[in-house]
Parts: structure tokens; C-alpha cells; sequence
């Protein structure tokens, strides 16, 4: 019979509404004001944490609604913000350094919902409100990093295989290594190229000089580890700041997005973002002259240096250890309440400072604070040019050998000390990074975008379903329940899918795919009148419009789609959000549209002798 | 209810000469207004650092001035924004190494300044090195979609047909963005973002209408490629026109409802909606048919067999 489903295609159709309006519902439960307490440096809360800030929590007649300890994080839900931000003071103040104490708001879903993995959609800053950064990575040192260790280990190579060479040097981008005659270098040749897979090797007889540069696969693999490395470090650095649920991602060939929900003081966030800073710890020359190194007369194996005051130090240009040793750095008081910075080194550090320091006890020692500053300069392919700025922070007496840890003084003041154990902790970086994008939006700004795109929706949706009610009479209401499940099915499957996030263009592109999702009615309603017009029966009319339409609507949405897919690659953030939206909107508006209406109209018009219908 | 009951098939496509001519003229105003008014880019591409913040009180803008240029900050543009409340602050590219810490200098600038309490609504700061590659990425993104779109509309109708949606769609893209020129709207990656989406339903319909082309081709014997033409426009123009209405309905709760962030975006979609539709009715279907679009060039030449009026019966 004509316009008649099938049982199972009607409930497969309710079924699906219903699976999508599941998965909205939980962006109707509001959010609770929370305190999300997660540990540091590999510690985790538990079970005695919990209890320590369940008393702590009491005793100062803080009242939660709920606390639970999960995945080595406690969170702790509050009636109102009052109790939260004198909880979270509280709890900043008497947890210690171990842990991070966090602002959150966590959405109230009822447990019989998050058990089916219901969750409300996720909130893009621009609607939430915080802080987005962008950052360069500089491949350009990274590479060059790489090729100035190529030069050590060839030299002890070589050394070690008793090959006799001139010398190594690197010459923009390629090592020459320069022997004394051929044997040395088809020596050296067969010896390298069995060692290291990923460098090309030319050798010239003539000159004697045998050049080594990476293959592109090495660079290639040098610039990500660069960029993993920087990710690693940032995530650190992000988890000491105590924000709840940052987004550290990679994003292209050398950027990396950092988005910091619900962070206000941003100046803070970007220093510690922002300092590249790395230690190196070397001798004092206490045998040349300060005076004429001043002059210009510095001995070949010394550097002259300043510290923070001015003051002249005169180095070995040797460095005892470099900063990447380090596992573990804090701050704290010495016994004249001086503070210092506490150092754990891992096992390699170890026994190369105890090795160094075993000959100069007694000498002075002096710590290195290198520091990467972007200038204004750039280099030929457009990359900023960074500053190496060396100041020594600090020059101590070798006391005893040094073992795994210890300690140096006279970092500056407390919160200095605290700044740069922060700095040390995160790890030395690989390659200098750089902030070239940032995104401010304060909460008021973020809760007033809301309200104005949910107005915006609630205005167009109920002009469009005026619009339609009197165009189409019956029809029309048919097409906006399909538009009413369209809604819903958008917002179902946003919640759904972790990665989308809703934003304010993304609302906009909800706007928009409700005013287009009625064009696939229109089409359909409007063919139905010409059949019936050209004398057509009543249900091959409706038959006629539906299957003539079909193809039409396909090829409208797919090209739309083909624009949204191509937004989706090249947008970032915001405009991400729209072409996720409008995608979505657009395949669920033909679902809604053609399929949907379809049942309705087959279950009420369909199979039946009319003479009229109501469109 | 009906809008349009048309009992006789309009003549558009006598029209489409002038249309031509005024299409042409249109788009040489952009092309001039494009060339020496330029386009006002946001901050998204010239980079630069933005600041936007509440005052408790209508604020003082010459004061605010005043400070900026006291301050060492004497390229800062000082407007309003949405209310006499809300002011932006806008600096260029600056030299300075710590240009990221511009937003939070002003911020305490304005706050010891203007003795007012002061709401950060929001700080925005783009590094050159971001906004070229965006304009990069922006103008391949458009050139992608439309080579795209090319080659779908080539594969599922006729070459002629993709020759005339893409010229359709370059000129609604041109106009628009001539539009942004000539009222010096600043053009932001939401406003690029509305362009794509403008290409999108333009597309729509300039689709909705070669597919009706082509079925009458295929169905109505008699007449010329300009009267069919004719003919489905005239099918086609309540569909086109209820869903304009519809789209422009909602666009204008954005317009009007959506606050001052998406204001251009709702511009560019409100014009790009109206020059769609004009455009999928005169622009495409005339280059179609200057192009030489025929009966012959939809019917594939095969020997019809028996039986293959069938089609009709099954569309």
C-alpha cells in the first residue's frame, strides 16, 4: 500500500529521538559550584585525604553536598559559590604544596543518567569564559640543538674508536668532520654510517672532509619529539597552575593550544607559560683575571658573566650539568630562614655532579639561569630570532662531594625561589616556545554570550514555527515537530561526541540549520501541491513528493556539507564549533526532515481515501 | 496558505541580459571598493592585541583616550561597543618583546586611571606570524571548497551546470565581501566562517534549481533550453522564496538577538542569503545557458530502448 511504513521503520525513527533526547536531557540539570583537589608530582588523593578534608572541612563549617574520590582526584560539590570559594581559600591554604586546589563547576547529572555516559555539552571559553593561548614552538633551535650534540658525539666516537681526525665543525646545517688522510676517513665513514641509520654521509677525498647531515625523516622526528616534549612540559606546568580540566593539544605542524577554563589572572598564567628557562650548573674560574676578562681579554676556556646585581663572574665555559637531570625541585627555608631551592637529580645527574664536585670541594660553583627571550627579530623563514640570556643566580661553595640532591641558596627572595623550583621541576625545554595567539573572555562576558545565543535560537525557532504553522497549516505543525526533533537530535548527539564543544558561532550555526532544516519541507510540502495541482491522487501525490524531492536533497545538503567539512579543517576554536554544529545540523535535519515527517504523515494522511489535504 | 500561485510561467530568462549587466555592474563596485577602500580585517588577521571592558558607569571615552596616549599607547583605537558601557581598545602590532603582556597593562592602566571598578570581558592578542598564516588558510580554505563543489556539481549534473553554480558562488562571495568593504565592517574569521556557510546555501539552491532544469529536460518535449529554464524557475520560485523567508527569519533573531559578536557574521548571511537567491535564479541558470546547456547535453546519447519512458514513472 501506498505511504504506509512498516512497524519496525516508525520505531526505529522513535527510537532514535528518543536515544537523542536521552543524551540532552542532561544539559537541563544545572551545575554545582565545586573544589577539585588533584595531586602533584605524582602524588594521588585518597582514602585519607578525603577524610583529612571531610574534618578540615567540618571544623570550619563548610558545608558540601558531596564529596568523592575518584581516579586520584577528590571533588567536592557546594550549595552556592559562597561555600566553594571559602572552601577552596581553606583548602589552598592547609593542603600543602602536594596538591592543587582547583574552582570547578560540576554539572549535577543524576547518576542513573552518567551511568549510560549522559553528559551535558562540553562549553567553548567563549562561552564559559577563560583563556586560550596559542604557542610557537621554534624548531629552528631545536634542529640546531641537535646538530651541536651531532659535534660532541662524533668527537667521542671517533676518540673511542681511536680514529684520528682534525677536526668537527658545523657548518649551517651539515657537520664536516676534516681528517688527515683517506684510511682515517673511510675508517670513520664505514664506522658512522653503521651507527647512526638517519644521517647522510658525503665524503670528499680531496678536501678530506667528511660531512654528516640528517636524513628529512630525522628532522622530522626531531621536530615532533620537540613539540611532544614541549606538550609534556606545558601539561606540568599547566597542573601546578590548579585549573580544572585544561586542554593542552597539538595543533599543526608546530603550535600547540593551551586552554585554561575559567583562569582570570592571566598575567600569571602566561609567565609560567611563558619562561622558557633552563639551568646549568659550572665552575668558577678562580684563576683568571676578572679584571682583564672585563677588558675584553677573556681566557679561551672562560666565559664572563653577570649576575642579577651587575657583578662579574668569571665561568668555565664546561658545564658540570645541564638542567635536563633534574626530577624534582622545591622551595624552602634554611636554618638562618634564608630561602632555597631544593634539587633531586636522577641517577645519571647524580654521578656526574658527584664525579665533578669529588675534585673541587671547596671551590665555588655557580648556578646558570638561561633564559630564551623572543625578540622582535626574524630569520629568513619568518621565525622569531630568540635571545639566549645567561645570568648566574647564584654562586656557593662546594661544600662535600654532591650526591642525588641538594640544595642552592641565594636564589633571591622566597617567591623567586618558588618560581624558579616551579621553573626547574617543569624541566629544561628542548626547543624555546612562544605565545602568538591569546583569548581572553571574562565570565560575565562568557554567561552573557549564552543567554543571547539561547535567545537567539528560542526567537528563531518560534519565528520559523509561526512561519510554518500558517503556511502549511497540519503540515507545517508536522515539519516543526521534525524541527523540534532536530533540536533535540543536535543537542543530543553534541553531549555525545567528547570532543565537540559548544560556542557562540556554534549556536549561531544551530540558528541557521533550524531557518535551512525547513527547506527540505518546503521542497517536499511544495512538490506534494504541484502533484496534487497537475491532478494527481492524494497519495500519489504525496508519494510524488516525497521520492522526487529526495535526490534534490541530497545534493543541497552534501554540498553544504563539503563547505562545513572544509570549515571544520581550517578553523580553530570558535569557528571549529560552528562547523560542528552545522554539520550535525545538517544530517540530522535530513533525517528529521524526510524521514521523520514522512512517518508522521504516512501515520495520519497515509493509505487513506481523501479528497483533501490539509498543506 | 500560498504566496505565490502562478498560473503562467514567468519570463526570466528574457531578463537575463540586463540582470548580466547589473550583476557585472555590482561586482565591479566591489571590485573598486575592494582596491581603495580595502577590507577592514580584524584582528584574527593583522594581529595586534584587543581589549574589551565593562564600566560601571556609561564611560568616558576621550578620557580613556587621553590615558592610552599619556601611556605610551598613542595607536589605540578607543570605541564603543554595543553599549556606551562597554568600550574596546585596539592596538596594532607592536615591537615590544612583551606584546602578550599588553592586555593586562591596560587593564591595570584603566583601573588606577578611571578610579571605577573595571570588568574584563575580554582580552584578545594575535601574533603577525598567526594572522598571515590564517589569511593563507582562509583563501585556500575558499578556493578548496569551491574547487570542491566544482567537481560535485560536474560529477552529479553537467559541467555547464558547475561552471554556472561556481560563478554563481564566486559572485555572491565577491559581492559580499565588497559589502564589508564598502561599509567598512571589520572582516573576522566569523565573518569568513558566515561567507562559507553564505557558499553553502547559495549552493542549495542554485542546486534545488539546476536539479528541476534538468528533470524537465528530461520530461517536457517542447520548448527551447529558455523557456525550460523558464519553466523551472517558476516551479522552483515558491520553494525559493518560503525558504529565504525562513532563513532570513532566523538570521534576523541573530541579527538582532545574537549581541555584538556575531553582528557581522549575521550581516554577511543576511546579504549573502539575499544575493544567493537572486543569484541561483540569475547568474547560474543564465551562464547554464550561455554555456550552450541543451537537451541534447543532459541526455546521455544512448539508443533508447523499449520501455525507457519507464523513467518517468520512477524518478
Amino acid at each position: 500500500m501506498l505511504n504506509k511504513y512498516p512497524l519496525w521503520k516508525s520505531l526505529m525513527v522513535l527510537f532514535i529521538v528518543a536515544f537523542g533526547a536521552l543524551y540532552a536531557v542532561p544539559n537541563l540539570y544545572p551545575q554545582d559550584p565545586a573544589v577539585q583537589i588533584s595531586g602533584l608530582r605524582g602524588v594521588e588523593a585518597d582514602a585519607s585525604t578525603l577524610d583529612n578534608i571531610k574534618t578540615k572541612l567540618s571544623n570550619s563549617n563548610i558545608t558540601f553536598s558531596k564529596i568523592v574520590l575518584e581516579k586520584g582526584q577528590i571533588l567536592a560539590r557546594f550549595s552556592d559559590t559562597e561555600q566553594q570559594l571559602k572552601a577552596r581559600d581553606l583548602l589552598d591554604d592547609t593542603l600543602g604544596d602536594k596538591f592543587s586546589v582547583a574552582l570547578n563547576l560540576t554539572p549535577s547529572t543524576p547518576d542513573w543518567l552518567a551511568s549510560v555516559g549522559g553528559t551535558p555539552m562540553k562549553l567553548g571559553l567563549d562561552l564559559s569564559g577563560g583563556v586560550s593561548f596559542l604557542m610557537e614552538v621554534n624548531m629552528r633551535e631545536a634542529v640546531v640543538k641537535a646538530q651541536d650534540a651531532m659535534v660532541g658525539d662524533f668527537r667521542t666516537d671517533l676518540r673511542g674508536e681511536k680514529i684520528r681526525y682534525r677536526s668537527v665543525k658545523k657548518i649551517d646545517d651539515t657537520v664536516n668532520i676534516h681528517f688527515r688522510n683517506v684510511e682515517d676517513m673511510t675508517a670513520a665513514n664505514s664506522f658512522l654510517e653503521k651507527r647512526y641509520r638517519d644521517y647522510l654521509l658525503v665524503d670528499n677525498e680531496e678536501s678530506l672532509i667528511l660531512s654528516v647531515s640528517m636524513t628529512e625523516q630525522k628532522l622530522k622526528e626531531i621536530r615532533n619529539y620537540a613539540i611532544q616534549q614541549n606538550i609534556t612540559i606545558i601539561r606540568n606546568r599547566v597542573n601546578e597552575l590548579g585549573v580544572a580540566e585544561p586542554l593542552v593539544q597539538r595543533q599543526g605542524k608546530k603550535h600547540i593550544v593551551i586552554e585554561l577554563p575559567g583562569v582570570q589572572d592571566t598575567a600569571k598564567a602566561k609567565e609560567i607559560l611563558n619562561a622558557t628557562a633552563t639551568i646549568e650548573f659550572r665552575l668558577v674560574d678562580t684563576e683568571g683575571d676578572i679584571g682583564s676578562a672585563i677588558d675584553g681579554r677573556v681566557p679561551a676556556s672562560s666565559q664572563l658573566l653577570y649576575e642579577r646585581d651587575g657583578k662579574p663572574v668569571l665561568l668555565k665555559k664546561r658545564v658540570m650539568l645541564t638542567g635536563d637531570h633534574i626530577v624534582d625541585a622545591g622551595s624552602s627555608f634554611d636554618e638562618y630562614s634564608r630561602p632555597q631551592v631544593n634539587i633531586d637529580l636522577d641517577s645519571a645527574g647524580g654521578s656526574k655532579i658527584s664525579n665533578t664536585t669529588k675534585s673541587n670541594i671547596g671551590k665555588p660553583m655557580a648556578t646558570v639561569f638561561i633564559e630564551y627571550k623572543p625578540t622582535d627579530r626574524k630569520d629568513a623563514e619568518g621565525n622569531t630570532i630568540f635571545e639566549k640570556i645567561e645570568e648566574v643566580i647564584s654562586v656557593a661553595t662546594i661544600q662535600s662531594r654532591l650526591g642525588k640532591s641538594f640544595r642552592i641558596t641565594g636564589a633571591g627572595s622566597q617567591s623567586e625561589a618558588h618560581n624558579l623550583a616551579l621553573l626547574l621541576r617543569a624541566g629544561a625545554l628542548i626547543a624555546p616556545i612562544q605565545i602568538v595567539e591569546e583569548r581572553t573572555v571574562g565570565p560575565t562576558l562568557g554567561a552573557e554570550n549564552v543567554q543571547l545565543g539561547f535567545q537567539a535560537i528560542m526567537m528563531g525557532f518560534g519565528l520559523v514555527f509561526i512561519f510554518m504553522m500558517i503556511y502549511y497549516r497540519a503540515f507545517g505543525v508536522v515539519a516543526n515537530l521534525a524541527l523540534g526533533a532536530n533540536l533535540v537530535l543536535i543537542i543530543g548527539i553534541m553531549s555525545l561526541i567528547p570532543g565537540a564543544t559548544l560556542t557562540l558561532p556554534g549556536m549561531a550555526g544551530i540558528v541557521l540549520t533550524v531557518g535551512m532544516a525547513v527547506d527540505a519541507n518546503v521542497l517536499i510540502f511544495e512538490r506534494i501541491r504541484e502533484e496534487i495541482r497537475a491532478g494527481k491522487s492524494i497519495q500519489q501525490a504525496i508519494h510524488q513528493g516525497y521520492d522526487a524531492a529526495f535526490s534534490t536533497i541530497i545534493d543541497a545538503n552534501i554540498t553544504t556539507l563539503i563547505a562545513a567539512i572544509i570549515l571544520f579543517a581550517i578553523g580553530t576554536g570558535p569557528i571549529k564549533g560552528f562547523a560542528v554544529t552545522l554539520s550535525i545540523g545538517i544530517l540530522t535535519s535530513m533525517f528529521t526532515a524526510v524521514v521523520g515527517t514522512r512517518m508522521v504523515v504516512n501515520a495520519v494522511w497515509g493509505g487513506k481515501r481523501l479528497d483533501k489535504l490539509p498543506i | 496558505m500560498q504566496i505565490l500561485q502562478l498560473k503562467e510561467t514567468l519570463p526570466f530568462m528574457k531578463y537575463r541580459k540586463g540582470a548580466m549587466v547589473f550583476s557585472l555592474l555590482l561586482m565591479l563596485v566591489a571590485i573598486v571598493s575592494l582596491a581603495t577602500n580595502k577590507l577592514s580585517l580584524g584582528l584574527d588577521f593583522t594581529g595586534g592585541t584587543l581589549i574589551e571592558v565593562g564600566f560601571e558607569q556609561a564611560a568616558d571615552l576621550s578620557k580613556v583616550r587621553s590615558l592610552m596616549d599619556n601611556n605610551g599607547f598613542d595607536d589605540a583605537k578607543v570605541q564603543f561597543y554595543g553599549s556606551s558601557r562597554d568600550v574596546v581598545i585596539r592596538l596594532g602590532q607592536r615591537e615590544d618583546v612583551k606584546a602578550e603582556m599588553l592586555g593586562n597593562e591596560i587593564l591595570s592602566l584603566l583601573q588606577t586611571g578611571t578610579g571605577q571598578s573595571i570588568d574584563m570581558r575580554r582580552i584578545e592578542f594575535v601574533g603577525a606570524s598567526v594572522g598571515d598564516e590564517l589569511m593563507e588558510q582562509g583563501g585556500l580554505a575558499m578556493l578548496t571548497a569551491l574547487i570542491c563543489i566544482l567537481i560535485y556539481v560536474a560529477f552529479r549534473f553537467e559541467w555547464r551546470f558547475a561552471v554556472g553554480s561556481v560563478v554563481a558562488l564566486f559572485h555572491d562571495v565577491l559581492l559580499t565581501i565588497g559589502l564589508f568593504s564598502i561599509i567598512g565592517l571589520e572582516f573576522d574569521l566569523t565573518v569568513l566562517a558566515a561567507i562559507l556557510a553564505v557558499i553553502g546555501y547559495s549552493l542549495n539552491d542554485t542546486i534545488v534549481v539546476s536539479d528541476r532544469i534538468r528533470e524537465n529536460f528530461r520530461k517536457i518535449r517542447e520548448g527551447g533550453p529558455a523557456e525550460i529554464i523558464n519553466i523551472s524557475l517558476t516551479q522552483t520560485l515558491s520553494r525559493t522564496f518560503i525558504t529565504s523567508i525562513t532563513t532570513l527569519l532566523v538570521l534576523a533573531a541573530l541579527f538582532f538577538r545574537g549581541g555584538e559578536l556575531i553582528h557581522g557574521f549575521a550581516t554577511a548571511l543576511l546579504f549573502g542569503v539575499f544575493v544567493g537567491t537572486y543569484s541561483s535564479i540569475y547568474v547560474a541558470s543564465s551562464v547554464a545557458l550561455s554555456l550552450g546547456i541543451s537537451k541534447e547535453s543532459l541526455i546521455p546519447e544512448v539508443i533508447e530502448v523499449e520501455g525507457a519512458d519507464q523513467e518517468q514513472m520512477m524518478p
